[in-house]
């Protein structure tokens, strides 16, 4: 029972990643994602590297089902009992619109007016209870809804954060009626003030649920029935795991479950090989994905727009996405100036050099004219070679010409316009929220992010890129090394000064005890159990709040804080955000934040790193002209993953492996460390080092 | 000047944009109050030396002024032209007749020097919650002079040569009910100032200031090309449209707005002549705002349109003297969110006939500033004070947005919880207006009923609002949407207002409600080319009620099974 396996669905690929820590060995899977159902990629990319699913131990699962669902408007039909006065709060949004300019669009909800149904009841703002709720009138609502199709109810009663109570007795009323597991009031999935984010992150749960707990049940029985006997984990969108079970409950944790993964993975890999901060870049076909690590810890974002009006309130890796990838298209406006994306070939058609019909020329393209990418030998091993002539026809004619550039001046143009862009993502999560990215390394990852790692480095004043093993299946990899986590909240909205104590020592020990017995159900081993209590805070009259952690340690030592105690720690992080206290203002906490954490055993990076038999020479696969700075330059040629511990190549070169190519820049160098990472730096850095 | 390489310049240009835009979020965390916090209620940029004109703007700021901030740059400029600025002078002002749109409007410019030598300004403008005035929040429907609105601050300097004035700042305290939050918000600007002065640093050290400058004209050039090629795809003609304010706040008058639109070639004219003279109430604007909101409407028309002083090359931009969209000092201008919605309107209308399927009807037109006020048992001070969405236009792409936010702000609304834990109010009411949107093949958005009742013994209520007897119109043939409809509880029961939807000091008792009704967008194309099951849709979903549906589609949506 040594193996563990992670398995990341994505949309065009499936990752499979397994660890068999008695051997010491780890091996990797890439297969097509099955459409609709992912379950046949997903049993099918394990089966390629497990014949026996008895000795395995853990199988943890990066899913994009629950994603997919709200993109493609797929989730089941859902009915909402919802506050006289209040029915269209799902559609009323917070009063936004799709775009600053333009005005056009509408919205459709992901529940219909039609299935919105009132009845009496209200709570005050202070919990007072203004109108018993009318228990007939919501079980003639459930039967309405049954009757109408609806296969999960969603009940959300204003002011419900404040008193549950209304709403609890209506839930139970729903249950009574129609005893169903897809029934579920708003206070119970995120008892947190402002009705629309609650509301709309309980519906659009309840939208899922049936959808996603049917699959995840599936997956689960399919894996039983081939003899596996350990513990089915998902990946939550805060980087953590939970159990099946959690999971098919609260679905809306998984929106952003797969890049949450990759972005756990990013931070063991980098603090093995010495880097305790990192920013992480993952290169896709439609968008460049940045996130942060520092000290360790990685940047958590409170919500999440999945699409217009389509919010999730939930604690989530924060993630930030500039419309850049590799089949982000390159255009002249009428202006003259040269634009990139953010209209994107994606994966199909793809770039002009794909052959699939796509004629506008792709970031992909400008790297395959300029030699950075070997048109025998494409990524994926959906082609058998790219089409070189086509893409430098297509640059030449959307961007040459226009421009007055020669069609590798102009693929160069191309390279310097989406590099300087992807460069003020990384500013965005680094400079703008006071981080100094010379003290980072950067990490690239997917298919895409280790040809640009030298120009963001160049651009952006970072020292390193550290170029993880397996770039392609990161994502995969850190399913395996999350740990497992629970998040609760629950809005205090309170000076201060008026806190009652007794109460928060209560509502901490309910979501320390509720948090323990989920890890404990969970079945899984852990190293350590630790916990988080942190609060919202501001001072009155301001609306953006700060995070006030009080105590991040060992669970069992975590306690309630007294008032002084939460006193000092914010003025403590309201002096780091802004620099200067409010004198004389009263602070207050908008909402209590507890988190509970089961450390899992991480594993030991060096089983992935080159064996004996690398061999530097023998890794030579000769060279080819690659374009840099205006002129061709000889560039040797390695296979990557047979480069050994302690190689040192300089640019220019490429080295090449399966799912990535990564491009060593005449000014830079690159060194495999001992987990089979390679570091690259500048010649000059890396020399005095 | 060697003509910069297109390389360079695509670099520079998101590099100086992200600038701006850094400027905004800086402000956005630090500000205390939340039309700025949560509204975005501000803008920053970067403008020319000798101009003001803008240079870059940040992407996130309110969509008016973009604009409206060179007007106070080129303030600055005309005040110190007698004492050249210096490297550390801050200057401050809110003064709306040179600056564009209202007094509350903060407006902070600082001279940026590189190497001894002016190289650009740049500003700050964000709007405080309060300056003093008869009506706390500065709405005050009822002022006819500057004086009844909040206090004037012409350009002055607030940091002179890196030396905080702090008597100044004296001033502006004394003369605010929410000192505490001016002293913060103006914190925060000085901060986003600080920040702006630093990256631009770092970028003329990286490009040196000759890159750095070219890139800037360059930029402007290409905005200036860019619009010219849009006007281009216009047909050549002219077209008039013209609509009507409801009254100005003091006489039950209605205001025409006119416009001409004429295209000759790659210029564009927008004639005002006809629009009514300056008004004794708050619905005037000055010169400033006109020319700002003439930008906002053509930006809408063509969104991809940079955020620079050149797109305005091309286009001819005719404000009557003597009208209320060219108002002098100290005519009352508190309003000009209605004004400059209503300019937007006949922009719409006069385009629509020219080129309809680049153009969405008219969205909901009215900003609905809604303040609700009084004292709380132990006796402190509370005013609530929001404005309150609608419908957006049909389109040739698509319906109306249903409750979307005005075409000059990207501003989202509180949520009542928050509304309702921060003040004595319960909402009874917080949902879609049924037969409030305009008919069409794509029929606008609707607009939202909120009906809130006092929850504390007694408040004052003060409303300024418009298109309470003229409705949003629609495009190509589309229908009108729903006008504005307010009403206030009284012991003798409803009231709607005299001038239907501007009122101060309506006195409210415990359990005792006002209710809003907001318009509708108009429609899009001919209601007769709706489909009848789009129809059926909307009377099954609750938008549109039978008879409505009837009476603006016909009966053929009765056929049709759902």
């Amino acid at each position: 029972m040594s193996t563990l396996i992670g398995v990341d669905v994505g949309g065009t690929f499936t990752d499979v990643f397994v660890l068999d820590e008695v051997a010491g060995t780890a091996r990797v899977a890439k297969v097509p994602t099955s459409r609709p159902d992912q379950s046949g990629g997903f049993l099918d990319g394990i089966g390629r590297q497990v014949r026996d699913l008895g000795g395995v131990a853990t199988v943890v699962h990066g899913t994009t089902a629950g994603t997919n669902a709200l993109l493609e408007r797929k989730g089941a039909k859902v009915g909402v009992i919802t506050t006289e006065g209040f029915r269209d709060v799902l559609e009323m949004r917070r009063r936004d619109r799709r775009a600053t300019w333009g005005l056009r669009g509408d919205f459709d909800p992901p529940v219909p007016r039609d299935l919105r149904l009132e009845v009496p009841e209200r709570t005050l703002a202070d919990g007072i209870l203004h109108t018993p709720v009318d228990l007939e009138a919501v079980r003639a609502a459930a039967a309405t809804l049954k009757e109408a199709g609806c296969r999960s109810i969603a009940v959300l009663f204003i002011n419900a954060y404040a008193n549950p109570g209304n709403e609890a007795a209506a839930v139970a009323a729903v249950r009574d009626v129609w005893p169903n597991g897809h029934v579920a009031a708003s206070h119970e999935v995120l008892p947190e003030l402002r009705e629309f984010e609650r509301f709309s992150t309980t519906a659009l749960n309840a939208y899922l649920q049936p959808e996603v707990a049917g699959y995840l049940t599936r997956l689960d029985g399919a894996l039983r029935s081939q003899g596996f006997g350990g513990e089915f984990l998902i990946v939550q969108s805060n980087g953590g795991v939970m159990s099946v079970e959690t999971a098919s409950a609260r679905p809306i944790r998984t929106a952003l479950s797969g890049p949450a993964a990759g972005v756990i993975a990013a931070g063991h890999i980098a603090s093995s090989a010495g880097f305790e901060n990192v920013i992480t870049g993952d290169m896709g076909g439609t968008s460049f994905d940045v996130s942060l690590i520092a000290n360790g810890q990685t940047a958590l974002s409170a919500q999440t727009s999945i699409d217009f009006g389509m919010v999730i309130r939930a604690p989530m890796i924060e993630i930030a996405t500039i419309g850049a990838g590799g089949g982000s298209i390159a255009w002249v406006d009428k202006g003259g100036l040269l634009n990139i994306g953010p209209e994107s070939a994606g994966s199909t058609p793809g770039p002009v050099a794909y052959g699939q019909g796509n004629t506008r020329p792709t970031v992909t393209d400008a790297n395959v004219v300029l030699g950075r990418i070997d048109p025998d030998n494409p990524i994926g091993g959906k082609l058998d070679r790219l089409d070189v002539e086509a893409a430098r026809e297509a640059i030449a004619t959307h961007v040459g010409t226009p421009l007055g550039l020669d069609p590798l001046a102009a693929a160069e143009a191309i390279l310097k316009v989406a590099n300087s862009r992807m460069a003020g993502a990384i500013r965005l999560v680094s400079i703008e929220r006071g981080h100094d990215p010379k003290k980072f390394a950067f990490m690239p990852f997917g298919g895409g992010g280790a040809l640009h790692a030298g120009a963001m480095l160049a651009e952006v004043g970072i020292g390193r890129a550290i170029v993880p093993r397996y770039p392609g299946v990161t994502s995969a990899l850190g399913c395996v090394i999350a740990d497992m986590r629970q998040d609760f909240v629950q809005t205090l909205n309170t000076a201060l000064s008026a806190l009652d104590e007794a109460a928060l020592t209560e509502t901490i020990s309910a979501h320390l005890t509720e948090g323990a017995g989920l890890l404990d159900s969970a079945g899984v081993k852990f190293e350590a159990r630790e916990a988080i209590i942190s609060f919202d805070m501001a001072y009155a009259g301001q609306t953006h709040t700060v995070d006030v952690t009080v105590w991040a340690g060992p669970a069992a030592d975590a306690r309630a804080p007294k008032t002084c105690e939460i006193a000092a720690a914010f003025e403590a992080a309201y002096l780091a955000a802004f620099g200067r206290l409010l004198q004389g203002g009263t602070p207050r906490i908008l909402n209590l934040r507890t988190a509970v954490i089961g450390k899992r055993p991480k594993f030991d990076l060096s089983t992935l790193a080159p064996g004996e038999e690398a061999d530097l020479a023998e890794s030579r696969k000769g060279s080819r002209p690659v374009y840099f700075d205006g002129a061709w330059h000889d560039t040797a040629l390695y296979t990557r993953l047979t480069l050994p511990v302690g190689a040192v190549i300089n640019g220019p070169a490429i080295l090449e492996q399966p799912d990535t190519t990564i491009l060593v820049e005449p000014h830079l160098r690159a060194e495999i460390d001992r987990f089979g990472n390679i570091i690259l730096a500048p010649r000059e850095t890396a020399d005095g080092a | 000047m060697p003509e910069i390489d297109p390389i360079t310049l695509a670099v520079l240009a998101g590099r100086m944009e992200q600038i701006a835009d850094e400027m905004d979020a800086t402000l956005f965390r630090a500000a205390f109050n939340p039309i700025i916090a949560e509204a975005h209620d501000a803008s920053h940029g970067i403008y020319d030396a000798q101009t003001g004109d803008t240079l870059v703007q940040g992407k996130s700021g309110l969509p008016i002024f973009v604009g409206v901030m060179a007007a106070a740059v080129k303030a600055v400029i005309d005040r110190g032209a007698d004492t050249p600025p210096q490297d550390g002078d801050v200057w401050i002002f809110n003064d709306a007749h040179i600056g564009g749109t209202h007094l509350s409007d903060m407006r902070l410019v600082r001279p940026y020097f590189r190497d001894g030598k002016l190289f650009c300004y740049l500003a700050s403008v964000g709007h405080w919650h309060d300056l003093g005035g008869a009506v706390p929040g500065n709405y005050n429907p009822a002022a006819t002079e500057v004086f009844q609105e909040a206090v004037a601050i012409p350009p002055v300097r607030l940091v002179r040569g890196g030396e905080f004035q702090q008597d100044i700042l004296d001033i502006i305290l004394r003369n605010t009910r929410l000192p505490a939050s001016a002293q913060g918000d103006l914190n925060g600007q000085l901060g986003a100032l600080d920040l702006g002065v630093k990256r631009l640093d770092a970028l003329l050290e990286e490009y040196g200031g000759d890159t750095v400058s070219r890139a800037l004209t360059a930029l402007t050039d290409r905005a200036e090309k860019l619009m010219r090629a849009e006007i281009a795809t216009l047909p050549q003609g002219r077209w008039e449209a013209e609509d009507f304010l409801d009254n100005d706040g003091i006489s039950d008058v209605a205001l025409p707005i006119r416009v001409a639109l004429e295209v000759t070639g790659e210029r564009l004219v927008l004639d005002f002549t006809g629009t009514a003279p300056v008004t004794r109430g708050p619905v005037n604007i000055a010169l400033p705002t006109s020319i700002a909101t003439a930008y906002v409407a053509i930006k809408h028309v063509f969104p991809s349109l940079p955020a620079n002083a050149g797109v305005m090359r091309p286009i001819d931009i005719r404000i009557p003297e003597g009208s209320l969209l060219s108002a002098e000092f100290p005519a009352p201008t508190g309003g000009y969110t209605e004004t400059i919605l209503r300019m937007i309107d006949v922009i719409f209308s006069a385009a629509a006939q020219a080129a309809p399927e680049r153009v969405v009807a008219n969205a909901y037109g009215t900003i609905n500033a809604l303040s609700i006020a009084g004292r709380r048992g132990d006796g402190s001070r509370w005013v609530m004070f929001s404005f309150y969405g609608g419908g957006h236009g049909g389109s040739a792409d698509s319906d109306g947005l249903n409750h979307g936010n005005a075409p000059i702000s990207t501003a989202t609304i509180p949520p009542a919880e928050i509304l309702e834990a921060a003040y004595p109010v319960m909402f009874r009411q917080w949902a879609l207006r049924p037969d409030s949107a305009g008919a069409g093949a794509h029929r606008g958005g609707l607009g939202a009923v909120y009906e809130i009742e006092l929850l504390e013994e007694n408040a004052e209520a003060f409303l300024f609002g418009e298109r309470g007897k003229f409705a949003p119109k629609g495009v190509a043939d589309g229908g009108e949407g729903a006008m504005n409809c307010f009403a206030y509880e009284q012991d003798d029961g409803w009231h709607q207002p005299p001038l239907t939807s501007k009122m101060v000091g309506m006195t409210l008792s415990k359990g005792q409600r006002v209710r809003l009704e907001t318009p509708g967008g108009g429609g899009y194309g001919p209601p007769g080319e709706r489909r009848p099951e789009a129809v059926a849709r909307d009377v099954a979903l609750g938008y549109l009620s039978a008879e409505a549906a009837t009476a603006a589609y016909g009966p053929a949506w009765r056929e049709v099974r759902i």
